[in-house]
């Protein structure tokens, strides 16, 4: 399936937007894309291994978080995922 | 740098005005062109996109853009055959400088933010951060330079109508 890739992170994709990665479900998907590249993996999960809280996976069009199966949800190959991380701030210092 | 066209700037600070007093955010789709002369990076906009700030709890002092937005933006610029380069968003009634939430908050490295700062409703200055570094332990917003293109045939359209300086 199609992953397409955020501007800052193509740095590690050989400048592509869009890779193609085979998988059944997104974190297989995960897997293997951070199998053919190994440097997104720091960008993209934390040393424990979990998805960094900024960045968003979309599934199409749905959230990865929302999905009741989540990382385990099924992905065909027609199915396109896509990595954003968040665009936020504010002149307000409370975090 | 950033490279911005005159009608580019002008729309980005006039939705700090319409905004005000809440804060307007939008992405900044182009080109981002590596070290051409003396090695600086160039973050070339060629269209703008405004956003719709979901922090209607704060939004006179925050804004966020809904990622499915971004997800639809990051589409729209991948079938112009651009890149989404920076982000702009306003302060009002605050300096065009970065806040520690905007620093906290910024992810996209590489890219520009544009700050602008609208004072009683009026667009005031406009700064660009450059957000450098390789990951989340070493980013830092660095000043970037605007320049601003004006194109010659609006320039000249517009010369008939001028009835001196304002
Ligand atoms: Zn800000």
């Amino acid at each position: 399936m199609n992953i397409h890739i955020p501007t800052p992170l193509r740095a590690y994709t050989g400048g592509l937007e869009t890779v193609s990665v085979a998988g059944t479900t997104v974190s297989s998907v995960f897997q293997q894309l951070t199998v053919q590249y190994p440097e997104l993996k720091p960008h993209l999960f934390t040393p424990e291994g979990k998805l960094r809280s900024f960045v968003n996976v979309y599934l199409n069009d749905d959230d990865i978080r929302y999905l009741p199966n989540k990382e385990e949800t099924p992905a065909a190959d027609t199915d396109e995922l896509t990595i954003i991380p968040s665009i936020a701030g504010g002149t307000s210092c409370r975090l | 740098m950033l490279r911005i066209h005159y009608a580019d700037y002008e729309a980005l600070r006039a939705h700090g005005e319409e905004t005000y007093p809440n804060e307007c955010c939008g992405v900044l789709l182009g080109k981002n062109i590596a070290g051409e002369d003396d090695g600086v990076t160039v973050n070339h906009v060629q269209q703008i996109v405004r956003a719709g700030n979901t922090r209607t709890d704060s939004a006179h002092n925050r804004y966020q853009i809904a990622p499915q937005e971004l997800v639809k933006i990051q589409r729209q610029a991948r079938g112009l055959g651009l890149d989404i380069v920076g982000f702009y968003h306003s302060h009002p009634d605050h300096p065009a400088q970065w806040s520690k939430t905007d620093f906290a908050e910024a992810h996209w490295l590489g890219c520009s933010y544009l700050i602008t700062s609208v004072e009683q409703g009026k667009a005031v200055l406009t700064n660009s951060f450059l957000l450098s570094g390789s990951g989340e332990d070493d980013k830092n917003f660095e000043d970037q330079a605007i320049q601003i293109d004006i194109a010659a045939n609006v320039a000249e359209a517009a010369a008939p109508n001028q009835k001196g300086q304002a």
